[in-house]
């Protein structure tokens, strides 16, 4: 078998070079000694013989060479070859390679874990067949912002348009789960029949699903996940059609999803039924309110543009068979994107804007590891002139010194993946909420993919330029020049740290933009006092779910019981938690407003009294609601201060009427005016805000939040507040229990993500271009030595020497500056959607980074400063 | 001053056509085993003069034939007793040269035939 011949004759020759070589020796001696035998028999001397045989055969070394080379095995040696040189270069200056070599982990590293969280959430494929054909369909709001889409909407739609194969509403459901053990709230989804249809996953045990499940009064069927039929039914094979008790009715399990199956939109849920909403429905029923989500699936053939077209057209011209509602007219037409762009639109501004800020960094570690080769290539000058002189070719030094920078690559990339696999625990931690598929997040070929390529990437971008200028050396003045003028070498120096000061610019000045967003987010009034609050969710279950006084009397006793709690100094009950994600929008009416029936759409509050002293809100005008404001006492409401500036035509709005929720529903009296508060996120406009008290309200809420103001500590009182809820009911779930600080802090954790990083990146940045700095003075400083004597043996004064030494340096930084800021504002542009409250081009932050980076340069600037002021002529002179 | 013999002035040696040193090779071992120096005396004999035989050029392709299977080499004593590398033709050797003899006679004779149609 040839091939196996050629493997193990190269590895036989590799494993004993010299038995090999002396092979080839012991033959073309025989071969030497035969010719000679025969030149001898043709009649010559032996010495004659011997010369004519050496002219006839020529140098024995120079065949030996060309014997060796012929195997594939000498490409090997002479890449191990390489490499072992380049590695013995290395343990020579472990100084220069320790530095090279962490510099380049880390940068690596953390471009390698930051790709790892975009490649997962951004560019790979959502799990599902066919994810492109899966979009997203959600009503617009005037301006143009996403509303999720009314039932009569998705009737409408799912039956005029041809661009879908189907379509599916879906919203969050959380059933109290009722059996042997304690009760628990699951989360789960109410679903159109045709969902799992749209991802395209089917069920793994009993059915999907059917159009007959998803009908008015139609049977209470369940499909679970695979981890809810593990965790409460223990796999057991045979569990369609046994029962699960959710809320109040019995539902029977139909199926069971595949342990594989993702939920992109609802990682948490556990357990689906159908929909089961009215095909006959008035304006007043909950099948016309904005709280469905909406997903499709393209037929094939059809982009989301043409679908997105498709629908709009649809939206624009109203059927007689379509009766629509005011506030789902669809007068601003409907937005339609793909999932995979609807599960990202929050985190993808922040992700790649980090990807961005890595790779800067990135580029400023390898400018900074390609001008220390540069500065070793100026040392070696000598070293690489003598070698030429000795024959070797310009591709061999490029070569050795490709191998160098490639050896140095590999190190820092090797290190690197182990940095990059903290760096990924450390992102999957700091990670903001939006964060979809956290578990898709980790190290895999694909990642692995990356760092190889940006490791070999940089080995041969960091070691061409030391390449180039070393191989263009010419011979004869290096060798007659030593060392000394490298003009070269100092301008591609200067080059590397002008670009690093410039990138480093870039970084700071977005880091600096994120931060005084953040800043600015933070100095956002929420409209309460945050601090010492203790909130939870309190649900009531199904069971119990009867007379609504009944009801009331639950949520009073509890607020009691707490009340009681030592350390507890007032609590109350909202059905909506600030910051907490909750929304529930009803249309306004208001009394005076005659002709139109719209006016526009407010936050629903039903609170027990005591609310606004529990969260501290204060009253602007009127009265807050009280206990005498009941069931049996004129309705009235508290609304915010913007709601009553905005929508009353510069009337006073206390003592003026209106009605939301049910279209012919009670008149609301207003009795008072309060501040904003802030509900969805601390960067958002000021919606408005109605408050109802909770006995007042047409339904009754059996979710409800309990806020509770406390005098030290809030998290601290937690067990004691839980025990105290259950004193009065002990089947109730208690649910997202959070410190309002908490809740606060998150609201604004995609940005104080991309800043941490930022900040971090940016002051890697900055070390690094202070290092280049340091770096190219410093050898400037000994290349110059016998300049900087002869000036001063002329009289040059170190303060003279100083400033020549720092201007040079200064002259690198400005230039950089100069350049960076045009980028800067560039960059900022980028991340406009993170920046809060603040220009991109905002003059403070960049002012601040360009005196920050003068600074540090400056600083970088003295020691060889310093070194040089300290040369003494005469040693130098001497030297010579 | 003793007068080195030397090749014919009217046939200038040449080296041997690129490709053809395996034929040549591969067609003297089929005669027999043979060390280095006495393949190449043999091309040289047998071409009688006309292709010389470079030693770099010989050990190289002995080792390319070794790997590649068509010949083995091993030491052995030659008739004055010194030690020399000893190739022999293997099966696949043999195999090989039959198929680059019938190459070689197809590229030949077509190059006759078109010098032949030229002239």
């Amino acid at each position: 078998m040839s091939l196996w011949r050629q493997l193990t004759r190269g590895v036989h020759v590799l494993a004993n070079q010299g038995a090999a070589d002396q092979d080839v020796d012991d033959e073309l001696g025989q071969y030497t000694a035969e010719a000679e035998a025969a030149w001898v028999a043709r009649g010559l001397s032996a010495a004659d013989a011997r010369r004519a045989a050496r002219l006839e055969i020529g140098s024995a070394i120079a065949i030996r060479e060309q014997v060796r080379s012929a195997g594939w095995e000498h490409a090997v040696s002479a890449l191990a070859g390489d490499v072992r040189h380049a590695a013995r270069r290395l343990r020579g200056n472990p100084g220069f390679s320790c530095v090279a070599v962490i510099t380049l982990a880390l940068g690596i590293g953390a471009a390698t874990a930051i790709f790892s969280a975009v490649n997962a959430t951004l560019f790979q494929p959502l799990p599902y067949p066919e994810p492109d054909r899966i979009a997203m369909i959600s009503d617009s709001g005037v301006d143009g912002q996403r509303l999720d889409v009314t039932f009569g909407t998705y009737r409408e739609l799912a039956q005029r348009s041809r661009a879908f194969d189907a379509m599916a509403p879906f919203k969050p459901w959380q059933p109290t789960l009722i059996g042997d053990a304690e009760p628990e709230r699951v989360s789960g989804e109410r679903i159109g029949a045709d969902f799992f249809r749209v991802l395209g996953v089917t069920p793994s045990i009993g059915r999907d699903f059917r159009a007959e499940d998803d009908r008015p009064n139609g049977p209470h069927v369940a499909i679970l996940s695979d981890a809810f039929w593990r965790r409460r039914f223990h796999r057991d094979p045979d569990v369609v059609g046994r029962h699960v008790r959710l809320d109040d009715a019995d539902y029977e399990i139909v199926g069971v999803m595949p342990a594989r199956f993702e939920h992109v939109l609802a990682p948490a849920a556990e357990v689906w039924a159908p929909l089961q909403y009215q095909t006959v429905f008035g304006s007043e029923d909950r099948e016309w309110g904005h709280h469905l989500r909406l997903i499709a699936k393209l037929r094939r053939g059809v982009s989301i543009d043409r679908a997105r077209q498709d629908l709009n057209q649809i939206a624009r011209a109203k059927v007689p068979e379509f009766a629509r509602v005011p506030w789902a007219d669809l007068q601003n037409g409907v937005l339609v994107s793909s999932l995979q762009a609807d599960v990202t639109r929050a985190i993808a501004p922040a992700l790649l804007a980090v990807l961005g800020a890595v790779l800067l960094v990135l580029t400023i570690a390898c400018g900074n590891v390609a001008n220390l080769l540069l500065a070793r290539g100026a040392q070696r000058r000598g070293e690489f002139a003598i070698r030429a002189a000795l024959g070797a070719s310009r591709s061999r030094l490029v070569r050795q010194l490709l191998a160098e920078s490639l050896l140095l690559a590999a190190i820092g990339g090797a290190l690197g993946l182990v940095v990059a696999a903290f760096g990924v625990r450390a992102l999957v931690a700091l990670g903001p909420p939006e964060l979809p598929r956290v578990g898709a997040i980790r190290l895999d070929a694909t990642v692995f993919a990356f760092a190889v390529i940006v490791t070999t990437a940089i080995g041969v971008l960091v070691g061409a330029i030391p390449a180039m200028h070393a191989s263009r050396a010419d011979v004869q003045t290096a060798l007659q020049e030593g060392s000394r003028r490298t003009a070269g070498h100092q301008r591609a120096r200067g080059s590397l740290v002008i670009a690093e000061v410039a990138l480093a610019l870039v970084l700071l000045v977005s880091a600096g933009l994120l931060l005084r967003s953040v800043r600015h987010v933070f100095a956002v009034p929420v409209g309460f006092d945050p601090s010492h609050l203790l909130t939870m969710q309190v649900q009531q279950s199904g069971q119990r779910v009867g007379e609504a006084s009944v009801n009331y009397r639950i949520y009073t006793d509890t607020i009691d019981a707490v009340r009681a709690v030592p350390g507890v100094s007032a609590a109350a009950f909202t059905a909506l938690l600030p910051l907490s994600g909750d929304v529930d929008v009803f249309g306004v009416h208001i009394e005076s407003h005659s002709g139109t029936k719209d006016d526009g759409a407010a936050l629903r509050y039903a609170v027990t009294p005591g609310y606004f002293d529990v969260m501290r809100i204060p009253l602007r005008r009127g009265r807050l609601l009280d206990a005498h404001d009941g069931p049996g006492t004129p309705r009235s409401v508290v609304i915010n201060e913007s709601f009553a500036a905005r929508s009353f035509r510069g009337r006073d709005a206390i003592g003026q009427r209106l009605r939301f929720g049910p279209e012919e529903g009670d008149w609301y009296t207003v009795v008072g005016i309060v501040g904003d508060i802030k509900q969805s996120s601390l960067d958002v406009d000021q919606p408005d805000e109605i408050y109802v008290p909770a006995a007042q309200w047409h339904w009754v809420d059996t979710v409800m939040s309990l806020v509770v103001r406390t005098h030290g500590d809030a998290a601290a009182l937690t067990p004691a507040i839980r025990r105290a809820i259950w004193s009065v009911d002990k089947d109730v779930p208690i649910v997202r229990v959070a410190t309002m600080n908490d809740l606060v802090e998150r609201s604004v954790a995609d940005r104080r993500f991309a800043l941490i990083l930022f900040e971090a990146f940016g002051a890697a940045a900055l070390m690094l271009a202070a290092l280049g700095i340091y770096g190219v003075l410093s050898g400037r400083v000994t290349e110059r030595i016998r300049e900087i004597g002869v000036r001063s043996a002329l009289g040059a004064s170190p303060r003279a020497i100083v400033a020549l030494v720092v201007r040079e340096g200064m002259a690198l930084t400005s230039l950089g500056v100069v350049i960076g800021l045009g980028a800067a504002a560039a960059a900022s542009r980028a991340i406009g959607t993170l920046l809060f409250g603040v220009s991109p081009v905002d003059p403070a932050t960049y002012a601040g980074v360009v005196a920050l980076l003068l600074t540090v340069s400056a600083i970088a600037c003295t020691a060889p400063a310093w070194r040089a002021a300290r040369v003494d002529p005469s040693v130098t002179l001497r030297a010579e | 001053m003793a007068r080195r013999p030397e090749p014919p002035a009217d046939e200038p040696n040449t080296d041997v056509i690129q490709g053809t040193l395996d034929l040549l090779i591969l067609k003297t071992l089929s005669l027999g085993a043979m060390h280095g120096f006495g393949i190449a005396r043999r091309v040289e004999q047998i071409s009688r003069g006309v292709f010389k035989v470079n030693p770099g050029s010989l050990l190289i392709a002995l080792q390319r034939l070794d790997r590649a299977g068509w010949v083995d080499a091993e030491w052995r004593q030659t008739e004055n007793s010194r030690r020399a590398k000893y190739y022999t033709l293997t099966a696949a050797g043999r195999k090989q040269l039959d198929v680059e003899t019938a190459d070689w006679t197809r590229r030949v004779s077509a190059v006759a035939r078109l010098l032949k149609a030229e002239g």
